[in-house]
């Protein structure tokens, strides 16, 4: 489970800039879903599930410290049985998977969603449920750090 | 409003054409398939005339002043008490209360009436198909007097086991606390005959008639219900408004539910005494012009009629259904065959989630709820996490239905079930 993220945030800006409109970019979030790395299913379990989705969300982490690096880095695998928001996870993974806990705590995972222009497709619920996930992601970052 | 009275025959596209919400086209220029009247009604026309007429032309509040706009006011007001008395038979206006909808009036009479007569060991009866507006209100006045809840048993079609209710309906029963219609399997509750077996044992009932009331004539003499509740937002009224329909010999030995301005008939430095009803039932300022046009809501359907308004939501129902059934795979409808049931359909598609579905259907103009419907011990009992409803109202037609039902089929392709 440490595949590198499936996109990243630089490839995201520019795919949903040239879809343009929501029904091409919810298609691209459905596809990610597809393509998102599946978790096992003993991984399915009470402790990893992340509260505020309606949806049910999975989330474990694994810390790797690679021979050059500083800092230990943070893999984030994550899935929902909802396939849009196996799409916001791959998202969420592009932000924060294989960063070190200090990326983790400066990112600005709102502002990516603003640019992305999915806050205007988000509904609170789903944004608590996103931002429970982003809770959980930042918690275990600031324990690590 | 016109009281040319309405042929009975039902020409959808026309009532259609008296909800404004229906005259512009989506962004994406489709058109909208609104079928979440359950959740909440669109409003028709002459029921946002009335308010703006309010605000217009004669705004001030409520039972104060008796300057002219003020009297105006109270006119209308007692005009819509007096339509909602008529409308569910009800003896006199003054077991009419206005409240914010229909959770508060049940928090008003679990409080009101149960604070003040539940004792311990008395039991509340309720049904796990219950809005959580009907169960938690009735957790926390049992937690307070040392009553308990119980519940009567659904049958596997999702309707009361009545078989059942010898063992659950007993002495010790002091209210049945029971949905006309189930916001989520659509049942059309058996109220009467609750009604008199709880008369049996001295159990009073009350019916949370915010899905029944819209949608079926309502007769509470007849019916013999103690207590009635509805909200003006899911019959094609204002949002803010609701009802609470009280035998008058139940409502005059209550307490009060929230006490300050106009509930009052004498304040001292130490102690106050209560006006008579229902002003009892109605502290503070009203939600004026909301319950003005609610009157505008009870003669916009008065006029439909409701055998008119069943006879079309059975058309939708069954359309809808047959076609359901017919070309998706995995679909499966909770609740009760058509003689049991009102315009609900909440459904589960095998290998979708609700979220994606309401999303996808979304992206064709096609609105549904999903999620409990917050009735979480019911999809507990039917073992789903989740469900997806489609609700009917009177501006709904076949093309709705239609564009439902090929919204799903688009769903299951983007979902690569096709």
């Amino acid at each position: 489970m440490n595949q590198p993220p499936l996109i990243s945030v630089e490839e995201l800006i520019d795919e949903f800039d040239a879809l343009g409109d929501w029904e091409g970019q919810c298609d691209f979030l459905i596809d990610l879903g597809f393509e998102l790395e599946k978790l096992p299913p003993e991984a399915k379990v009470e402790e990893n599930r992340v509260h505020g989705c309606q949806s049910n969300v999975w989330l474990i982490a694994e810390f790797q410290r690679p021979d050059d690096a500083d800092e230990i880095r943070v893999n984030i695998t994550a899935e929902s049985d909802a396939m849009i928001v196996n799409g916001l996870i791959a998202i969420l993974l592009a932000v924060y998977s294989g960063k070190s806990p200090s990326e983790i705590l400066k990112a600005d995972v709102e502002g990516i969603f603003t640019r992305l222009g999915l806050d205007r497709h988000l509904s609170s619920q789903r944004r608590n449920g996103l931002f429970g996930m982003v809770k959980r992601i930042r918690a275990i970052a600031a324990q690590a750090a | 409003m016109s009281s040319q009275p309405r042929t009975t025959s039902f020409d959808a596209d026309t009532i259609r054409g008296e909800f404004p919400v229906f005259d512009q086209p989506l962004t994406n220029g489709r058109p909208v398939t609104f079928l979440d009247t359950a959740a909440s009604a669109q409003k028709p026309r002459v029921v946002i005339d009335k308010e703006r007429e309010c605000y217009e032309q004669y705004y001030a509040n409520a039972y104060r002043g008796v300057y002219q706009f003020g009297a105006r006011v109270d006119e209308e007001l007692e005009a819509t008490r007096e339509k909602v008395r008529d409308l569910i038979n009800a003896e006199e206006i003054s077991e009419i209360v206005f409240t914010s909808g229909t959770t508060m009036s049940i928090n008003l009479v679990a409080d009101s009436w149960g604070r003040k007569f539940l004792r311990p060991g008395d039991e509340i009866l309720l049904n796990e198909m219950e809005h959580h507006a009907n169960i938690v209100p009735w957790q926390q006045i049992a937690n307070e007097t040392g009553a308990s809840v119980r519940y009567i048993p659904l049958t596997d079609d999702g309707r009361l086991d009545i078989q059942e209710l010898d063992n659950c309906l007993t002495e010790k029963t002091a209210i049945i606390a029971v949905t006309g219609m189930s916001n989520v399997l659509g049942t059309i509750n058996p109220v009467e005959e609750l009604a008199r077996r709880g008369k049996q044992v001295g159990a009073l009932i009350l019916v949370d008639g915010a899905q029944s009331v819209p949608h079926m004539p309502v007769d509470v003499r007849k019916a013999g219900i103690d207590f009635l509740t509805f909200s003006g937002h899911k019959i094609y009224g204002p949002s803010g408004v609701g009802v609470l329909y009280g035998r008058r010999e139940l409502l005059r030995e209550m307490d009060p539910f929230l006490t300050g301005g106009h509930m009052i008939d004498r304040v001292f430095k130490e102690k106050s005494t209560w006006a008579e009803l229902p002003a009892r039932f109605e502290a503070g300022t009203l939600p004026i012009a909301q319950a003005i046009a609610l009157g505008a809501a009870i003669d916009f359907v008065n006029q439909l009629s409701f055998d008119a308004i069943h006879a079309h939501e059975r058309r939708l129902l069954e359309h809808a259904l047959a076609r359901l059934q017919d070309e998706v795979p995995g679909f499966v409808c909770h609740g009760p065959g058509l003689e049991h049931r009102g315009a609900i359909i909440s459904m589960t598609l095998e290998g979708v989630h609700s979220e994606d579905l309401a999303v996808l259907l979304d992206r064709r103009g096609v609105f549904v709820r999903h999620g409990h419907h917050c009735t979480m011990p019911l999809h507990d009992l039917l073992g789903v996490s989740a469900t997806t409803r489609a609700s009917f109202g009177v501006y709904n037609t076949l093309d709705d239905v239609d564009r439902l039902v090929d919204a799903i089929h688009f769903a299951r392709e983007k979902l690569r079930l096709v």
